[in-house]
Order: C-alpha cells, then structure tokens, then sequence
C-alpha cells in the first residue's frame, strides 16, 4: 500500500467528482420534467397539451343534433355529404358556448394552495344559450362558386357551371336550395 | 442587493413552491382515449379533389395557424403528355382562395392536397436535438412547443415541406392531424370542410375501418416512397408526375 501514501490528493479529488456528480443526478431530478421518456425520448405530457386546444369546428353530428329538420332534408339530395361547417363556417362555440378566459396565475394559485376549488370544465364552456353565438347566413353568390365555377382542372362528373352565363345574375338561391340542391326538390322559393 | 439570511430563509422555499409550478403539466384530456388503439393517418383521392380551399381555411382557422403559413395545401398541377417529368405546378396563397378558372387544353390538369404524412419513420423527428418533435404512440408526428428550441433542423429534414417555424411562438409548427379533435372522437378539421370527401381520416388500427378495404383494392401511393419515411397519407389516383 505504499504506493498510495502519497495518493490523497487523488482520492480527494475523485471524492469531488463523485459529488458533483451526485449534484448532478440531484438538479437533472429536480429539472427534468417528470413525463419525460414516459413513452419515448420526448416529454410523455406533451400530447396532453396540445390535445387540450380548443376545437373551432364542431363536426356536423353535434349540428344534426338539433337541426334535424335541415339533416332530412339534405339526406336525400346531392349535398348529403357535404358537412354543416363546410358552408356555414366553424360553430364549436354556437353549440359549446363561447369560450371563457383562463384561469390566471393567482387563480390556479389559489387552486394550487387549496383557497378555491378548480372550475369544473363544463360549467367554463355550457350551451344554454346557443344563440349567443350565431352563424351568418352565407351569401350563395360566393359561396356557390368557389365549388361549381367550371374549370377544366375539375373532376369532370363534378356538377360546374360558368356563373355569368348561367344564372344571369340571379342569386343560386333563386332556383337551387343549398341543402337539396336539385331543382325539381322545390328549389325555387 | 443584500439578502438577509432571515429573507434568504423565506425566499427559498417560496422559489420552490413556484418552480414546482412551472413543472407542474397539463394532464390528460379525454381520459377515454386510449393512444395504443390507433394508428392514424389521412386517405386522399386526388379524383375527387375540386380544389374549392375549404380545408385549407378551415385548417387556418381550427389550429389558428398564422397569415402567410400552411398546415395544408393544395397544389394544381399541369401536364403535357409529352414531358411528365416538368410538370407546372401552381398553388396562390396555397390554394385558400381557390384557383384560376382553367380552360381546356391539350395537357392533364388536377389538384393535389398536401399536408403532413404523418410517416412512422419520419426524418423530421431523427434530426430533433432536443426530443421536441416525435412520432406518438398513435402514429401522429407531434411538435413539443415548450421543449422546441426553434433550431428548424426539421423543417429542413422533412422531404414534404411541412414545417415551418411559427413567427411569434418562434418554435416549429406543423399539421398535429388535430390532435385535440381526434382523440375527443371528431374527424379533423380538413376532414369536416371537405364538401367532395377528398380526403379521409384513416385509423389503421381499427379493423372496421373501411381503410383496409380501399388499399386492398385501389391503386394507393404514397408521396415519395424512394425515400422509405413510412407515409401515412394515402393519395388515391396520384400521377407519377406529383413530387
């Protein structure tokens, strides 16, 4: 063992690193967010967070809900498979209510330390009142076109038309009823 | 400044308490979802695509991707049947506002809709330094914006041209397949606006999807297959001329 009398400043200086690297394992414990490599080299939370962005569209199921005399109607026709949202615009808020502001920081605080009890999701967004959000109705003299104006680079089964020369400037909605579109479905108003 | 041992006693624990609210994560939303169930993609049948821009819109909107960006888009292609390999693509403002009334001629015209392939063996995730972008247990390429350094080593990476770097949140952005939709059960946006059902959202896990069905009896392609990145956006009637 003589040949380690004079070794101490070695073993003192291995017993630094080994510190610092038990600090080390001690703040990457403490930094490192919990979910991390939960399900791979990427924070496992992640999904849960962009998961949780607000929907614009509510899909025409929650539409059809409601609006079942609209659904029948346009079952029969050639727009059965054109969805509500398609024309009418993105209308989450008219069925889920309109969107709250987010708790602030001194409000989830507050949560946090126990001093006020965290808003239930569904009380935050309800649809009591779907009229506080409405859809506009859609102009048929733009919104027509931008699907039927006739270009060679259209599928060629799919229904087009030059607007100028066939309507002569009358709106669709004159002859065409946007939800059963075909004439002889009682079109005309 | 001096502090005080007395204030440095009190302030500690109070960083504490406040770093251990930085860490604290948003938990699972729709707790019925179950991620190892799926594997989603997108079927797109470029013969039935009118290139009206309602997905592109509609993708805006949902995801409130910023002006002058795109999640998705749609490319008009023009191709003489003597040189295929130079085909004129054209896409103004990506297709939101629609195109150009084409008049007949002696060359093919159609529309093909672009958006993220969701591959399985996507570039873009291989190349993340930081384990920001990854490929999520149900198939869907994902962007972390808390752990995105904003580096862009993936908006190189990906073959499709797919990401871009978000101009206020300076992190990359791209199509999530809307995520925050499909695991409530609604189809993504693009999906819900696409008046002609051009494209489709797919879930390959799930064996009553009629999925299985169309690729077993139509001529499916994927965009770029050479390069082997595991596509999952399907393209129906795709011209050997797309790129």
């Amino acid at each position: 063992m003589s040949g380690l009398k004079d070794a101490g400043h070695l073993f003192r200086f291995a017993g630094l690193f080994v510190l610092a690297f038990l600090i080390f394992l001690v703040v990457r414990h403490y930094i490192v967010p919990k979910s991390f490599g939960q399900y791979g080299h990427y924070r496992g939370a992640a999904m849960g967070e962009i998961a949780a962005h607000p929907a614009k569209f509510a899909g025409h199921d929650a539409c059809e809900t409601c609006h079942s005399d609209i659904a029948d109607k346009k079952k029969t026709g050639k727009h059965a498979h054109v969805n509500c949202e398609a024309c009418h615009g993105a209308l989450y808020q008219h069925v889920a209510g309109p969107e709250q502001p987010k708790p602030g920081l001194y409000q989830r605080f507050l949560v946090m330390v126990g001093k006020a009890i965290p808003p239930d999701p569904a009380v935050l967004r309800h649809a009591d009142d779907p009229s506080t959000v409405v859809p506009v109705k859609p102009d048929t003299a733009t919104l027509c076109v931008r699907c039927h104006t006739a270009s060679a680079a259209k599928p060629k089964g799919f229904p087009q038309v030059n607007p100028a020369e066939h309507s002569n400037g009358m709106p669709c909605e004159t002859c065409h009823q946007p939800h059963n579109p075909a004439i002889d479905a009682g079109g005309a108003k | 400044m001096n502090i005080s041992r007395r204030q440095m006693l009190v302030l500690l624990p109070a960083a504490a308490v406040a770093w251990k609210f930085v860490l604290a994560e948003t938990p699972e939303q729709s707790p019925n979802y179950k991620m190892t169930e799926h594997w989603w993609g997108m079927l797109i049948d470029i013969s039935k695509c009118i290139g009206c821009g309602n997905c592109v819109r509609a993708c805006r909107t949902e995801n409130d991707v910023p002006e002058g960006f795109y999640r998705t888009w749609v490319e008009r292609y023009h191709v003489s049947d003597e040189n295929m390999t130079e085909p004129e693509v054209i896409s103004p403002a990506g297709g939101e506002n629609g195109f150009p009334v084409a008049a007949e001629d002696s060359k093919k015209y159609f529309f093909v809709p672009k958006m993220c392939n969701h591959c399985a063996d996507s570039p873009c995730t291989q190349v993340c330094p930081v384990g920001a972008t990854f490929v999520a247990p149900d198939g869907v390429v994902l962007v972390d914006p808390k752990y995105c350094l904003g580096c862009a080593y993936c908006v190189q990476a990906c073959p499709y041209g797919c990401r871009y770097i978000h101009p206020k949140k300076e992190v990359a952005d791209k199509c999530t397949l809307c995520y925050h939709r499909i695991t409530q059960g609604l189809t993504t946006a693009c999906c819900e606006v696409c008046p002609t059902g051009a494209r489709q959202l797919v879930d390959l896990k799930d064996p009553k999807d009629p999925i299985h069905e169309f690729l077993k009896t139509h001529a499916v392609q994927v965009l770029k297959p050479q390069m082997a990145t595991g596509a999952k956006a399907f393209y129906n009637g795709l011209d050997g001329s797309v790129r």
